[in-house]
């Protein structure tokens, strides 16, 4: 009887458990995983300013400029259809460049700019975030400069 | 010549295991005795050619035969010689025969030296290793030939992606293949002792060094991973929770589950189809891992080698293996009778707790992976990140410290309540003191950093109460062994937590002569100047660091080019400089000129950062493989004889 008392006990801890972290899981996925978007998705009002999220895109031709103070730059990163203003203040990682495909982590601020707090580093080129996969072909395949 | 040798050699392997697996299962089925003693020697002729194989391909990347497909992609003749050796295995084809090569040697060791277990069950673990190594020739030989030739040679070849030419990447995807096939070994094990119905103590110490030994070289091989990502890749993080990274936490945290229930299977004989369970969950673990790597189901910032085509073929095999496991699993479960009763509030209990926090860990973790790829077949593209991991982990991890505080401190079977309790206060103490601390001169901290930072202070006492009165030269090498790993458990955690509560970033556009602070450091920009590598160019910053005692200290952050070859564009690396110091590490790294508008002076983008006790992470982490090799050499045999015979010779 004692045994079977103490299972009981321990599968309610279980069940207890695991719906909690089940719970903790959902509720998680559901605040944090719009994590990565893309400039169309900016475009359509799907982010809000100031959440945390990861910017994926192509870095438009001819559009990085660096700013006075020697660290901050500014560029667009556009999908083909939409287009957002890039703001970063630091040091560009390796493999970074005009026509290539980047990912930046950061927020939007009230201008409609995205700040990034980092670019983030690829270990190949070919990388590509799953969420460009539509983007035009072309541009996709551009060499870069 | 060499080339077709390999290829003949694996052939001749792969027909080995075919044959272990077949005089295994006719064996196993009533056949006569001497099928049994052709899987011992086959085992091992397997393993050992297998390995020949793998050497004769090191010798290609060694001798730059670019008549062979994969050496002409993956190296060039003027790579550093250490990099031609580890170009072997940062590519696809190679890492999958490293892979073969360790499933084969594990399979030869089992072999020659398992002498505690059934011959029948022997039999049986050996014949499911045949038939898992079988799975992988498959996939190699038909998918995967790493021997191929091309029809003309290339003068040279395409060089390995300049990321990888890192004497601590070179050794990292070995560590880690050491760990998940170390796990396939438990797998076998577990998958032979169903099919005998040998589920018991004998069982579960003939696995234990095999779990053991595959944890420690997982730790390894994410602490060593972790560190490469830090300091190579020049962002100065240590852990991203990119999918990549999460395949290999996931086998990680199986493991550690599954140690310390194989632990309560060995020395009270519960917890069995539990045991069982979770091997089969940890090898189905890293083969997940593999797959998603190889796959390219998932695309990950570290991801390399990817290929879709064979990602179908792992799909199945996965599914065979593991699909397989599990279905022996739910014929057998219920012979598997529940072994020892034990209370509540007892070490088994603990350990228990233990394994249900760490497997919904893995649950989690292997959610957020997992999520992005359903969320694509309903037509949403969805990206995981950092908040979601640190906010289901961290809790949950912090839970699972203070159970580690208590668990060691109870006794088996069961214990008391109120005696726990007096085992604690200074634990409790200790981590009050943090916490009165943090607050009173901490400044503004984060609440995961700051209960981080507490409970690491509260498991860093409580780690070292199994010590207290005791003869420390006579405690057993396993307690040591404990004691030390939870120890790891702390410094890494207070490392953790230091550093993203306490770090300082200066990034600058400095001038030769110019000064920056970071922290207590005045860092003087001295100048620049271009160097030669043996394979690239690079600019050399150099750096003074001076502490308030007047230290100084020179610091050489570098901006790499490695020139194109075989028309492919030049890739620039960073080179981060780091400075160790007690209190934590000053980190340095060199980025782009800044062009002045009057041309004057050169300037440079300067990124310093001071991370105080970020070093401790990987500390930690060498902690816990250290304390988990004591565990281990606690248990083997060899130690055993030997100390009988010291003591013989104390008698005498």
């Amino acid at each position: 009887m004692k045994a079977k008392h103490q299972r009981l006990i321990l599968a309610l801890v279980a069940l207890v458990g695991v719906g909690g972290a089940g719970v903790l899981a959902a509720s998680a996925l559901r605040d944090e995983a719009a994590y990565f978007r893309t400039p169309v998705e900016v475009a359509a009002g799907k982010t809000e300013v100031g959440e945390a999220m990861r910017l994926g895109g192509m870095v438009a031709k001819g559009s990085i400029a660096r700013q006075a103070d020697g660290l901050t730059i500014r560029f667009v990163a556009t999908d083909g259809k939409a287009s957002v203003p890039v703001e970063y203040k630091g040091i560009v990682p390796d493999l970074f460049s005009e026509e290539s495909g980047m990912v930046a982590d950061g927020r939007m601020r009230g201008d409609g700019t995205f700040v990034a707090d980092r670019i983030l580093a690829k270990h190949d080129e070919r990388y590509m975030p799953p969420q460009m996969g539509d983007m035009p072909k072309d541009m996709k395949a551009a060499p870069k400069a | 010549m060499i080339a077709e040798l390999g290829l003949a050699l694996l052939w001749i392997a792969a027909a080995l295991a075919c044959l272990s697996l077949v005089a295994g299962a006719l064996f196993l089925r009533g056949g006569p005795k001497d099928l049994a003693a052709l899987v011992r020697p086959a085992s091992v002729a397997q393993g050992v050619l297998t390995a020949v194989a793998f050497a004769l391909l090191i010798a290609l990347f060694v001798r730059s035969d670019m008549s062979v497909e994969l050496v002409a992609r993956n190296s060039n003749s003027l790579k550093p010689m250490l990099f031609k050796v580890a170009g072997t295995w940062g590519n696809h084809e190679g890492s999958m025969l490293l892979w073969l090569t360790i499933l084969g040697l594990s399979g030869a060791l089992i072999a020659v030296f398992e002498k505690r277990l059934r011959e029948d069950t022997l039999v049986a673990t050996l014949a499911a290793q045949a038939a898992l190594s079988l799975g992988f020739f498959a996939f190699l030989i038909f998918s995967s030939n790493p021997f191929k030739r091309l029809p003309v040679a290339p003068p040279d070849g395409q060089g390995l992606n300049p990321l990888l030419q890192d004497p601590g990447l070179a050794f990292h995807p070995p560590t880690l293949y050491v760990g998940y096939v170390g796990l396939s070994v438990a797998f076998s094990f577990a998958v032979g002792a169903l099919i005998t119905r040998e589920i018991g103590p004998a069982f579960a110490r003939a696995m234990r060094p095999w779990v053991l030994g595959s944890w420690i070289f997982l730790t390894l091989g994410i602490t060593a991973g972790s560190y490469w990502a830090y300091y190579e890749l020049g962002w100065g993080g240590w852990w991203f929770w990119d999918p990549v990274e999460n395949v290999s936490l996931v086998p990680w945290l199986a493991g550690a589950a599954l140690l310390h229930s194989v632990a309560v299977t060995a020395t009270r004989n519960a917890l069995r189809a539990w045991t069982v369970m979770l091997a089969v969950i940890g090898f189905s673990m890293s083969m997940v891992g593999t797959f998603i790597v190889r796959s390219g189901l998932l695309t990950s910032v570290h991801s390399f080698a990817v290929d879709p085509e064979r990602g179908t073929f792992l799909l199945v095999l996965m599914a065979v293996y593991i699909g397989g496991a599990l279905t022996l699993f739910a014929l057998r479960a219920g012979s598997v009778a529940e072994g020892k009763k034990f209370a509540l509030l007892s070490r088994e209990g603990s350990l228990v707790i233990n394994n249900l926090l760490l497997t919904t860990i893995l649950a989690l973790v292997l959610l957020g992976t997992l999520y992005p790829i359903v969320a694509e077949a309903m037509g949403e593209k969805i990206s995981v990140g950092p908040p979601y991991y640190n906010r289901v982990a961290g809790p949950l991890a912090l839970i699972l410290c203070l159970v580690m505080v208590a668990g060691p401190l109870l006794a088996w079977r069961k214990d008391d309540g109120k005696k726990l309790w007096s085992r604690l206060p200074l634990a409790i103490f200790a981590g009050a003191a943090v916490l009165f601390a943090l607050i009173l001169f901490g400044g503004k901290v984060g609440i995961l950093p700051l209960l981080g930072m507490t409970v690491a202070g509260v498991v860093a006492v409580a780690s070292l109460a199994p010590l207290w009165g005791r003869n420390l030269r006579r405690t057993p090498l396993p307690t040591w062994g404990m004691v030390i790993a939870h120890f790891g458990v702390a410094v890494c955690l207070a490392g953790m937590g230091a550093e993203s509560a306490f770090i300082k970033e200066r990034l600058v556009a400095a001038a030769p002569g110019d000064v920056v602070k970071v922290d207590d450091f005045v860092v003087k920009f001295v100048g620049v100047k271009p160097i030669a590598g043996p394979n690239y160019t690079a600019i050399e910053g150099t750096l003074v660091a001076t502490t308030p005692s007047g230290q100084s200290f020179m610091l050489r952050p570098e901006a790499r080019t490695f020139p194109g070859l075989m028309g492919t564009a030049p890739t620039e690396t960073n080179e981060a400089a780091l400075l160790t110091r007690p209190g934590g590490q000053l980190y340095a790294v060199l980025g782009q000129p800044v062009p002045s508008d009057d041309g004057t002076a050169d300037r440079y983008q300067l990124r310093l950062w001071w991370k105080p006790l970020v070093w401790w992470i990987w500390l930690g982490g060498a902690l816990i493989a250290v304390g988990a090799a004591l565990s281990m050499l606690g248990r083997a045999q060899l130690l055993a004889i030997w100390r009988t015979r010291r003591t013989r010779k104390v008698w005498r």
